[in-house]
């Protein structure tokens, strides 16, 4: 299935900003931020189809994923 | 001659100049603040304040000058913020914060500057708004904010705005304001980005914006904070908190807006509404 998959903030750096790939069915946004090398404590929201979503939710083909990083400055 | 009569006759059309609300401070023994509150119930309106029509009317300012906004932080976003709050008119400001200002604020901290250095954060911010608007009461508490103080330090307000500087307090401001039903308006940054979203009563924001895991660290740390960024963010959430205190508008509830300035990019995240 095809996944587009949105990268926010320094996620970016070393990746991409956006990108459509191919994932086997039944993936979860958890399976392609390890795939992309992305450490969980760095993630802040998850997003699909513009919608907040879990790590371990299944995404189907078409989606949109995007990942956004954690903000603590103040 | 009463205070009422002395206000409508020295008025210049509805405009009360500040010359004459100090006058009548004298006159009356009254501070200034007290002048200023007789004057928005008269539905005059203070001469400093002429330029925020027809955005807030003489009702709506009354309105900012009776409400009480805590603002927990006094640094990058919370200078500002202050900054803001007290030229908009909100009559009654709470600032919070344990530090003193040093070397590596003065790149983006609004209040801070070589003279400050070592002084508390939360003194220099109520030498200003004395400053720059006598008529708003500015209490500082040279506190660390947490669950222990929090309930007494945010007791009566009306809104709380978030400039604090790591997750895990946030948590718990979030939980605090969620708790005793007080709307909170939620900011962070981290070098070209930045987050903001409101949480009303009812609702909880923290499963969507602190992260995954316990343990989760905001980029700021690697990135450090430009002086664009805090400024960007915090008067996004004067905007929120001023809708906020007047009921207008729509605000961030349910909405988390991302601003990535290096891009130029807002994006905004729909939250379910049973997740806040």
């Amino acid at each position: 299935m095809e996944i587009t998959v949105k990268l926010f903030a320094m996620f970016r750096i070393g990746r991409f900003a956006a990108e459509t790939k191919r994932y086997e069915p039944g993936a979860t946004p958890g399976d392609i931020v390890s795939e992309l090398r992305i450490p969980e404590k760095e993630v802040g929201i998850v997003m699909v189809n513009s919608r907040h979503a879990k790590l371990d939710q299944r995404l189907f083909d078409g989606d949109t994923l995007a990942l956004f990083q954690l903000l603590g400055g103040g | 001659m009463e205070l009422r009569q002395f206000l409508q006759t020295s008025a210049v059309g509805d405009l009360v100049p500040w010359a004459v609300q100090t006058d009548a401070a004298k006159r009356y023994d009254l501070t200034v603040a007290e002048v200023e509150e007789a004057i928005l119930e008269q539905g005059l309106m203070p001469a400093r304040y002429q330029r925020n029509r027809q955005t807030i009317a003489a009702g709506m300012q009354l309105r900012l000058f009776r409400s009480r906004v805590v603002v927990i932080g006094s640094g990058g976003l919370g200078g500002y913020i202050i900054e803001e709050l007290a030229r908009l008119g909100v009559g009654h400001l709470v600032v919070v914060d344990p530090d003193v200002f040093e070397e590596h604020n003065l790149n983006r901290q609004i209040l801070s500057s070589p003279l400050h250095l070592g002084m508390p954060k939360v003194d220099v911010a109520a030498a200003r708004v004395r400053e720059i608007n006598p008529a708003v009461t500015i209490t500082p508490l040279k506190v660390s904010f947490s669950t222990a103080n929090g309930r007494e330090i945010l007791e009566g307000a009306d809104a709380v705005v978030d400039g604090l500087d790591s997750i895990t307090s946030r948590r718990e401001l979030v939980t605090l304001c969620r708790e005793m039903a007080i709307p909170l308006v939620h900011g962070a940054i981290g070098g070209w980005y930045g987050q903001v979203a409101t949480q009303l009563p009812g609702d909880d924001i923290s499963p969507n914006i602190f992260g995954l895991q316990p343990e989760s660290k905001g980029v700021e740390a690697q990135l450090g904070n430009p002086s664009f960024t805090p400024a960007t963010v915090a008067s996004l959430q004067v905007a929120e908190t001023c809708k906020v205190l007047l009921g207008e508008g729509e605000s961030l509830r349910h909405r988390v807006l991302f601003v990535n300035l290096l891009n130029m990019e807002f994006e905004e995240v729909r939250m379910d509404s049973a997740l806040g």
